[in-house]
């Protein structure tokens, strides 16, 4: 390990090792501060910077923050390297990197080239030294397409997870959430509900009731019941319509088994999945979650800040081509991220690195009753994620999620960012929408009472007999 | 088949029906792509009440009253403010550093703490508590303690404190957009420090009368403590049939 050193103001820090420096350099959030790595003060983290700025790349691959032989994530990361797609950056420092990346030589197809070759190390080390207005125009030249019965991430475009959540899974509450989401354009990324109960039964009951309205009205849409990979498993074996697989991941071997998970249980369920071959346009079917400050809550963050720690859970999810990735910003609590501040930063962080890894991210734009945040904020952070290219976000009636009592987009908030940022949906399901009669001429999404649009027996069934 | 409202009734809101069958905001209208106005500040209200719950301080001399003759005891925790309380969660859970607890020899001691709803606490926690104590008769209980900026791990260093075998923690819950004002009942068995949440069970959304109502929570919860009694442990190992519905508690 090399100690290095950064000087602010005639004074100068030493930093041990690289996993301390990346800690010190991080932009302040109060999860590093519970951990106890953060920096002292304003000017030893500038100072961290600094040192940081000289750090070569290639360090960050020779002096793993978490031990290869500890941590199959680090095995993960470095044997699977691609180093021909590093090699025209391999020469350069963090400093150097982002000043390429900010260069006109860092064009879509450049950046595309090297995404196989970025580490989570050198995506996160390169954001600490990044403004927002940096994370904002590199992510945006950042091209990740994926699909499956929707096309995510092309140029233009903003989809959304439709997420119908209920307390009890109280088939008509989702019913009418999918309703309410449905008429105001969201849904293209996925339809996906969490269970309140992760059990077999519930899962297949939710995954039937979601297949049989897509079918039921030809909507090219994928659906996902977010349970344990381990019931989604079981429920596929015994010949549930599972489109997609979902799991939460984490950037430590150690908070993955906190999950109850590992690298090889990800791929067994994407072997299963792709052999059902659901697919129409694409066969993508792993759909991941992330989140800063997992690996602390789990106790399993090895003295790594929380925002390289993130970078690292999108190593994992690489490995498993997912359709869709999204970081849940706010969620977690004020505890990892204290306010709108904070969670805006993480949000443009986690979409920065995941683009630059090569992930089809999006973002849970969200926030919770006890964190210094409220719509503002979400207004704020959408808006920037809109402007950087984002793939998709979340969205549920009226930003209030009943089931997991937290705030995160209104259906509304979508439709918002789409207009002021010239954006549409995903293709396969705007022509959907247009060809039930959801769009106006100008191909903006119609106000339409249910009884008056196509979906109106939807209305009906959530009303029962 | 039920019938929705017509769309071209003068004044029928096309969504009525369907919003009263679900608890989501549903059929909220739109201002062009926005909320409309009532829906907004309709939003902006809840999501207030809900942050005045957070930083609502627990009125200690009015949870005395309420307690009346039941001996008490009032601790802070090792979180001193608000602010520090939200972001060092470890504070929250260990007493604060001049806090002597007198040792004794009891089956439970009950937890009053103010968690993230010092308004739940105020609402729910003594009657719950009553009602727990009425399903407990011949159980020697220890003095209950008040605890400020308290999570739910600080019962287990009260419990050991004090010498007892089971603690039971009746705190305010995270506010959600509907419900500022749930109680929730952690009851662990052999408490100690280092406890896991998996080791506890959880009682949750006491509130009436939209959620639990303290008789019935009370009654699980003193149900809850036989059975462990019973068997020696508490957790996810721990079945309750009556309810089946256990939940397990946030970290």
């Amino acid at each position: 390990m090399t100690a290095r050193t950064g000087t602010v103001g005639g004074r100068t820090w030493v930093f041990p090792d690289l996993r301390t420096l990346l800690a010190r350099a991080s932009p302040a959030r109060s999860g590093d501060v519970l951990a106890g790595i953060a920096a002292g003060s304003a000017a030893e983290r500038v100072a961290a910077r600094r040192a940081l700025a000289d750090v070569p790349l290639t360090a960050l691959l020779e002096e793993p923050v978490v031990p290869y032989e500890a941590d199959d994530v680090t095995r993960l990361i470095l044997d699977t390297h691609d180093r021909a797609a590093f090699a025209p950056v391999a020469s350069l420092t963090v400093g150097g990197l982002r000043d390429w990346l900010l260069s006109d030589a860092a064009d879509e197809a450049s950046l595309a080239a090297l995404a196989p070759g970025v580490v989570p190390e050198v995506a996160a080390a390169v954001s600490k030294l990044m403004r927002n207005q940096d994370l904002v125009a590199v992510a945006r030249r950042c091209r990740v397409v994926t699909s499956f019965r929707t096309t995510i991430g092309l140029p233009g475009t903003l989809a959304s997870r439709l997420q119908p959540n209920s307390p009890t899974d109280d088939p008509r509450e989702v019913l009418a959430s999918t309703l309410d989401g449905l008429l105001l354009g969201c849904g293209d990324a996925v339809i996906g509900v969490n269970p309140a109960t992760d059990s077999p039964r519930a899962t297949t009951e939710l995954l039937l009731l979601l297949d049989e309205v897509r079918e039921r009205y030809d909507v090219p849409v994928q659906t996902c019941v977010l349970s344990h990979v381990t019931t989604t498993l079981d429920v596929l074996d015994r010949g549930a319509p599972v489109d997609l697989v979902f799991q939460s991941v984490a950037g430590t071997q150690a908070a993955n088994a906190g999950f109850g998970i590992t690298l090889d249980l990800l791929a067994e369920a994407r072997t299963a999945a792709t052999e059902l071959g659901r697919g129409t346009v694409g066969s993508n079917v792993m759909y991941f979650e992330t989140g800063q400050g997992s690996a602390l809550s789990a106790g399993a963050h090895h003295g790594v800040d929380q925002q390289t720690l993130e970078a690292r859970a999108y190593a994992v999810a690489r490995a498993y081509d997912p359709l869709l990735v999204n970081t849940v910003v706010g969620f977690i609590g004020p505890e990892y991220l204290y306010d709108g501040k904070q969670i805006t930063r993480a949000g443009l962080e986690d979409h920065f690195c995941g683009k630059l890894m090569g992930l089809p991210m999006g973002v849970d734009v969200c926030y919770t009753n006890h964190a210094e945040a409220d719509a503002d904020d979400t207004d704020t952070l959408l808006t920037l994620l809109g402007v950087a290219g984002c793939s998709f976000v979340i969205a549920v009636p009226g930003s209030d999620d009943v089931m997991l009592g937290y705030q995160s987009l209104a259906f509304h908030d979508v439709l918002y960012a789409r207009r002021v940022l010239g954006l549409r949906p995903a293709p396969e399901f705007e022509a959907w929408l247009g060809s039930v009669g959801l769009l106006d001429d100008d191909g903006r999404v119609r106000e339409l009472p249910p009884s008056d649009s196509v979906l109106s027996a939807l209305g009906r069934r959530v009303l029962g007999p | 088949m039920t019938r929705l409202p017509a769309a071209d009734s003068a004044d029928a809101d096309p969504w009525a029906l369907l919003r009263a069958a679900t608890r989501a905001r549903i059929g909220l209208g739109r201002a062009g792509d926005a909320l409309p106005t009532s829906a907004v500040l309709d939003l902006a209200a809840d999501h207030a009440l809900a942050r005045d719950a957070v930083h609502e301080v627990l009125d200690v001399a009015a949870l005395q009253a309420q307690l009346g003759d039941l001996p008490h005891l009032v601790v802070p925790s090792a979180a001193p403010d608000r602010a520090t309380y939200l972001q060092r969660p470890d504070l929250g859970r260990r007493l604060g550093p001049d806090v002597r607890l007198p040792r004794g020899r009891y089956d439970v001691v009950f937890v009053l703490a103010d968690g993230l709803s010092a308004r739940a606490v105020h609402a729910h926690a003594v009657p719950t508590l009553r009602a727990a104590l009425a399903g407990l008769d011949g159980w020697s209980v220890g003095p209950v303690v008040v605890a400020t900026q308290a999570r739910v791990a600080l019962g287990d260093e009260v419990g050991a404190a004090l010498g007892a075998d089971a603690v039971v923690v009746l705190l305010g819950e995270r506010p959600g957009l509907s419900a500022p004002d749930s109680l929730g009942a952690y009851v662990t068995w052999a408490p100690r420090p280092g406890r896991l949440d998996s080791e506890r069970n959880c009682v949750s959304n006491v509130r009436p009368p939209a959620g639990q109502s303290h008789e019935v929570a009370g009654a699980t919860v003193a149900r809850l403590l036989r059975e462990m009694r019973r068997l020696g442990l508490s957790g996810v190992r721990l079945k309750d049939d009556d309810r089946g519905r256990l939940e397990s508690p946030p970290a």
